[in-house]
């Protein structure tokens, strides 16, 4: 029997269980030629503030060993532009989450309200690892309180699922990620890019203007593979979306396994446009030689293992 | 966008650069002055980005037809890589990127190029030439081995300066005074920049005063060179209503009018000496 590949997270459907990372489909005729993004799973949009927002000052990056050292701040067209631009997205014709980001709970909701109005958005994903205003520009997700604050605010009005993308910023992520959804979260998408520095040994002077970045990119895979592990492990019934160094089948695979229900690829478009398309038909691949009939057979099954082996 | 897996056709020195030319008949058809591709470097490197490389020479005619030609400057190691590769090796090519230079309504065309910056403006010189215009190049570097291809500008240009910092080879001067001398004896209506963005600053300054439309292709760190990553940003007044917008340089740009570039903003207000030496170690436009 052909295996499946669609995956239901939270209510969303999905046609593969590969999805677009944040902002890396914002464009699709630009991709033109590069990906087909009818074929993808899902695309997660730029995270989208009440406001518009330049950004951090350039330079913006730095690749590091297997990685890449970013910090682009939140620059983004604001909710009420990126609603006009919003059907060249939505007439792809898969699920679209919506990125929303805020440096207070207010802004959360206001941004979820204008969108969650649009029949086109099937789902949000709160960027936590947005400064929060009202402690010192520490990331929401360094406190289980104030992400879960964001969470139970959004999840209040919202009509579609709620996934709360975090990372282990000072707080352990499980912890996080428990609060969350007691908060109200529908899912998880785990994790976001985490900081990292790189310093130009030249000039003394760090290489990126704003002096940290996010790092992303191959670098992070076992630390995004070992939270995705740990939080499938205490919310074993959450649908969870891995993201972090995935670039092929066989990293998709692992994240499966860890417990994720699908994944997300993000930097290795950069090198690969169509890599959300290649890991999906290779996913369906491996279903196909293990003889397995859909991503969600292969879900948490190293845990299994462990538990075996501790046995 | 195409994305296609080519030949290396041949590769040979030129000077301290080294010239890449590839077999790429679709990117060649629709490659314009001022576009660049993005070379994806081998599977499994640490360095695993794509990097950026100016389109040097698009051959749609004649016994060279379907290749492109890039100007490779070994700066780190994805141009290391480049340069290095052998005729008949097959690279995955991605273009072409980017807007290219807007071909003018008048006839005295300047073509202001520094170190690698110089790598685009040849391809523009002969579309311009094709085009019945006049051109004149500025082409400057620090010295002699860093100076691109200036017998290929004599035959293209109708005039040509050559400019060195050591006066191993031209004029020993300063770029930005050479093109401030030439702008006051020349009858240049629009002129073309391309070089370290300090100097470029200086080019749109001097422009700027004597009202002459200047086009600049700059540089500016990118990680993807596709619109996804927004690394490449520069703030720009837009078009339509003048508002301040961080363009992406590799889809709004590389190319910009002068004019519409917040130079201090993008720089800072401290005016540091221009050289080529300003451009950073892995750069937009000239490999990582």
């Amino acid at each position: 029997m052909k295996p499946t590949l669609a995956v239901d997270l939270a209510g969303v459907h999905l046609p593969t269980p590969v999805m677009v990372a944040s902002g890396c489909l914002s464009s699709p005729k630009e991709l033109a030629g590069l990906v087909d993004p009818r074929k993808v799973g899902g695309i997660v949009t730029r995270t989208i503030t009440a406001e518009p927002d330049l950004g951090a000052p350039t330079p913006r990056m730095a690749e590091t060993a297997s990685g890449l050292l970013a910090e682009t701040g939140l620059q983004n067209e604001g909710v009420e532009a990126f609603v006009v631009d919003l059907p060249a997205l939505t007439q792809v014709g898969v699920p679209l989450f919506a990125s929303i980001g805020g440096t207070t709970v207010e802004e959360f909701t206001r941004v979820a309200a204008r969108l969650i109005a649009l029949r086109a958005v099937g789902a949000l994903e709160l960027n936590l690892s947005c400064a929060d205003a009202h402690r010192e520009n520490r990331p929401f997700a360094a406190s289980a309180n104030r992400a879960a604050e964001v969470v139970a605010a959004v999840a209040g009005i919202s009509r579609v699922a709620v996934f709360a993308k975090l990372s282990d910023e000072g707080a352990d992520v499980v912890d996080v990620a428990m609060q969350c959804v007691a908060a109200g979260a529908h899912g998880l998408t785990l994790i976001s890019p985490i900081r990292g520095l790189a310093i130009d040994a030249e000039t003394a002077r760090p290489k990126l203007a704003s002096g940290a970045g996010r790092l992303s990119g191959p670098a992070i895979k076992p630390v995004a593979l070992l939270a995705v592990y740990r939080v499938a492990e205490a919310l074993p019934d959450t649908p969870i979306i891995g993201v972090g160094g995935i670039a092929t089948a066989d990293d998709a695979v692992e994240f499966l396994l860890a417990g994720a229900w699908a994944v997300q690829v993000g930097t290795a478009m950069f090198t690969n446009p169509s890599a959300p398309v290649d890991v999906a038909v290779g996913v369906g691949r491996y279903l196909v030689e293990h003889e397995l009939p859909s991503p969600a057979s292969l879900r948490g099954r190293a845990h299994h293992q462990m538990a075996g082996n501790r046995g | 966008m195409i994305r296609a897996r080519c030949e290396v056709l041949s590769s040979r020195a030129a000077g301290a650069f080294q010239s890449v030319t590839l077999v790429a008949p679709e990117i060649a058809e629709r490659a314009k002055p001022g576009q660049f591709v993005e070379v994806a470097v081998p599977d499994g490197r640490a360095d695993f980005l794509r990097r950026p490389f100016f389109i040097h020479q698009a051959s749609r005619r004649g016994g060279w037809a379907g290749t492109v030609e890039l100007i490779v400057d070994r700066r780190g190691p994805g141009s290391t890589w480049l340069a290095g590769t052998q005729a008949h090796e097959f690279v995955d090519l991605i273009g072409p990127c980017g807007n290219g230079f807007g071909l003018p309504r008048p006839t005295n065309c300047l073509l202001f190029g520094i170190g690698y910056g110089a790598a685009p403006l040849y391809f523009l010189a002969e579309e311009l030439r094709t085009r019945g215009k006049r051109v004149d190049m500025i082409v400057c570097a620090r010295s002699q081995d860093r100076l691109l291809k200036p017998i290929e500008g004599k035959r293209l240009a109708h005039s040509i300066t050559i400019v060195t910092g050591d006066g191993s080879v031209g004029e020993r001067a300063e770029p930005l005074d050479v093109l401030e001398e030439t702008l006051e004896r020349s009858s240049s209506q629009v002129v073309y920049a391309v070089g370290p963005k300090e100097t470029l600053r200086g080019a749109a300054e001097l422009c700027r005063t004597r009202r002459i439309p200047a086009q600049m292709a700059v540089e500016e760190l990118m990680a993807c060179g596709l619109g996804m990553c927004l690394t490449c940003v520069v703030p720009v007044t837009e078009t339509r209503g003048g508002a301040l917008v961080n363009a992406r340089a590799c889809v709004e740009g590389p190319v910009f009018n002068a004019g519409r570039v917040q130079w201090d903003r993008w720089l800072g207000t401290e005016v540091s000496e221009p050289s080529e030496e300003d451009v950073p170690a892995e750069t937009s436009v000239a490999a990582k």
